[in-house]
């Protein structure tokens, strides 16, 4: 591997959610560090705080407490208007339930993120398309989610994630909803993207079969990292 | 984001959900449909009584007994009616005037098997020179006429079409009119319909006719009269309050009990009482509309709720509370100006078929028009607003998590 760059640094994240009595406190101090190209897997049990640490790099959220070091910005400290601004410009996001907007066509989701950056409407379309068949859907532009099977509506949502190229695309739980073979390829996909396009992705799984697609893997334990190593050897 | 693409992705929403969208539109479309309709026929009955005053003529003058407009209310029932002499009185002391006393009757005309109800006029010779009524066949009748309470009459128009079904000829044929034999000599021209009320849909006769034989007074209803052009009718108007004071006996310091109006004073209060129909419907009107922007409110709240999770997913992808905002602010403005555009289209067909079926002319205020266009925009920015906020302060990953 080359000389690694640095994208991401996390300095003691903590997430307190409500308050009092019924507070809970989903990550308590997580420090990491991310690189530039890296394919990172997030594990852990249920309730362990993966997707609260998510929400966090997402810019979605911001912690009770700590530092998030993104393409050199604090993303802990950014308004919510300036995380729409980031989310906009250099993140991709992925979900476990697709998160398609149904009455849209595939092109028009995946033309979503270009519209709020400004893009034409030419640009749009061609950038949209070209997306969309290097997710293996070029001939399905004009359907709708529900005319897509959950790999394929998945795949759209990968190519939504995918048309802005983002510096950061994260993925809670991508094949949650699938099946295995859908699953492996989805997995497939997003290896061969990864590669071929030096994405970085954070992505969220319960799978060991899917983990070791990733170069990487964290492992969550109740709001704190437990383990975190190439995946060969976090999952042996 | 452009204004322009905030426009079409509203629209795209909307045409996404047309169901919805008409149903949002609806209360609009009533409100502005019934506003701009109101405030139409308002209009267009003054206009119409307008130019059926204007056609009688600027220096007519009308007296009656009884308190004027603004006098006391029960004045006119026990004011005492007028008398021949009176009108000969005025005749005689003010110059120049032409004066016609008038008594209204209703009666049933007869002619062979043809029963028509209208209402008789006995009047004197003067009444057709004052009212302006023209003849079209035959002849009026004449002083002696009226002095000899001759048994004959002049048809209008619609009294003349009824008996005689339009083609056949009249004059010289006798018809009943209550239960007086009477010879037709004349018909009428027909004049300008107003508002319903059909102005040649009279008999006229001698004066002393109808006193004598319908009905059985000397009494005279009230007074038409024509004041000299060269005369200000406000002067002529005096001269006759004076001359009526005397002869009804009426101390100084009393009111009249008696009212002489010109065409101006009738013109200006029965356009205030339009005016006040028009302000009392415009405002039923605007209440409708009121609660049309409501029902925007409504609808566009459930559907910030119903789409919570989209909206979660714009946010994630990158927008930014005001351009949420914007979008269902939009959504709302073109819901409420389409509804608007399509109320002043229904109000200006629904005007245009009622002026059409109570004979008043169509008058097309493009103010109106133009209001009704730019207040149903603000209604779906005010009913817009609450909404629109309410998605625009949604928390992302609430949002996204929303089932
Ligand atoms: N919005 C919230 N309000 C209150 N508590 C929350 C909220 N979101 C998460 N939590 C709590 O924080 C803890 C961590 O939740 P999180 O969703 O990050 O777990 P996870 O690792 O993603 O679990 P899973 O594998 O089931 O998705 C849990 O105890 C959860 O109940
Ligand atoms: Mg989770």
């Amino acid at each position: 591997m080359p000389a690694k760059t640095p994208l991401l640094t996390t300095i003691d994240l903590h997430k307190v959610y409500g308050s009092g009595d019924t507070a809970v406190h989903a990550l308590r101090g997580v420090n990491l560090t991310l690189f530039e190209g890296e394919f990172v897997a997030v594990m852990g049990a249920s309730g362990s705080g993966k997707s609260t640490f998510m929400s966090l790099l997402g810019a979605l959220d911001r912690p009770s407490r700590g530092e998030c070091w993104l393409l050199g910005i604090d993303i802990a400290r950014l308004t919510r208007d300036q995380r729409a601004l980031f989310r906009r410009h250099y993140l991709g996001f992925v979900f476990q339930s697709f998160n398609l907007l149904s009455r849209m066509t595939a092109l028009e989701n995946v033309e979503l993120p270009l519209i709020y950056r400004g893009e034409s409407r030419r640009v749009r379309r061609e950038k949209a398309a070209m997306t969309l068949d290097l997710v293996g859907l070029g001939d399905r532009l004009g359907h709708t989610p529900a005319q897509l099977s959950g790999g394929q509506q998945q795949r759209v949502a990968i190519a939504r994630a995918l048309v802005t190229e983002p510096d950061l695309i994260l993925a809670d739980e991508p094949t949650g909803n699938l099946d295995s073979a859908r699953s492996a390829e989805v997995m497939e996909l997003l290896v061969k993207l990864q590669h071929h396009r030096k994405l970085s992705i954070v992505m969220v799984t319960h799978e060991r079969d899917m983990a070791a697609y990733t170069h990487r893997v964290i492992w969550f334990s109740d709001g704190v990292v437990e383990r975190d190593g190439p995946a060969a050897e976090v999952l042996k | 984001m452009n204004p322009a693409t905030t426009f079409v992705m509203a629209a795209q929403a909307i045409l996404r959900h047309k169901l919805r969208a008409a149903l949002t539109a609806l209360g609009v479309v009533i409100g502005v449909a019934s506003v701009i309709g109101m405030v139409h026929i308002g209009q267009s009955a003054k206009e119409s009584v307008r130019s059926q005053i204007s056609s009688l003529g600027d220096n007519l003058l009308m007296v009656r007994p009884g308190a004027g407009p603004r006098g006391p209310g029960g004045a006119r029932a026990n004011a005492a009616p007028f008398e021949l002499e009176d009108s000969a009185a005025i005749a005689a002391q003010v110059d120049g005037l032409t004066v016609a006393p008038v008594v209204n009757h209703g009666a049933l005309v007869v002619w062979g098997n043809v029963n028509w109800p209208t209402a008789v006029t006995g009047t004197t010779v003067e009444f057709f020179e004052v009212r302006q009524w023209k003849l079209e066949r035959g002849r009026l009748f004449e002083e002696q006429e009226v002095r000899s309470a001759a048994p004959v009459c002049v048809l209008g128009a619609t009294v003349y079409n009824k008996l005689f079904g339009g083609g056949r000829e009249s004059i010289g044929d006798t018809i009943r009119v209550g239960n007086v034999s009477c010879q037709v000599i004349g018909v009428l021209t027909s004049k300008q319909s107003s508002m319903g009320s059909d102005p040649d849909d009279v008999v006229v006769m001698p004066l002393r006719t109808v006193q004598r034989r319908l009905s059985g007074s000397t009494d005279v209803g009230m007074l038409y009269l024509t004041a000299p052009s060269h005369q200000p009718t406000a002067s002529v108007k005096k001269q006759i309050e004076e001359i009526l004071r005397e002869r009804r006996r009426i101390k100084p310091g009393d009111d009249d009990d008696f009212s002489v109006m010109s065409m101006d004073e009738i013109a200006q209060r029965v356009e205030g009482t339009t005016d006040t129909m028009t302000a009392l419907l415009g405002s039923i009107a605007a209440v409708s509309l009121l609660v049309g922007g409501i029902g925007i409110m409504n609808i566009m709240l459930v559907s910030v709720t119903e789409r919570t999770r989209e909206i979660g997913i714009r946010m994630a992808i990158g927008a930014r509370g005001r351009e949420v905002l914007t979008q269902f602010l939009m959504e709302s403005i073109i819901l409420s100006t389409l509804g608007g555009i399509i109320g002043i289209g229904l109000g200006l067909g629904g005007f245009a078929i009622a002026a059409d079926s109570l004979g008043m002319p169509f008058v097309l205020i493009p103010e109106i028009v133009v209001f009704a266009f730019f207040f149903s925009a603000v209604v779906g920015v005010v009913f817009g607003y609450v909404p629109a906020r309410k998605a625009a302060r949604l928390d992302p990953m609430e949002a996204l998590r929303h089932e």
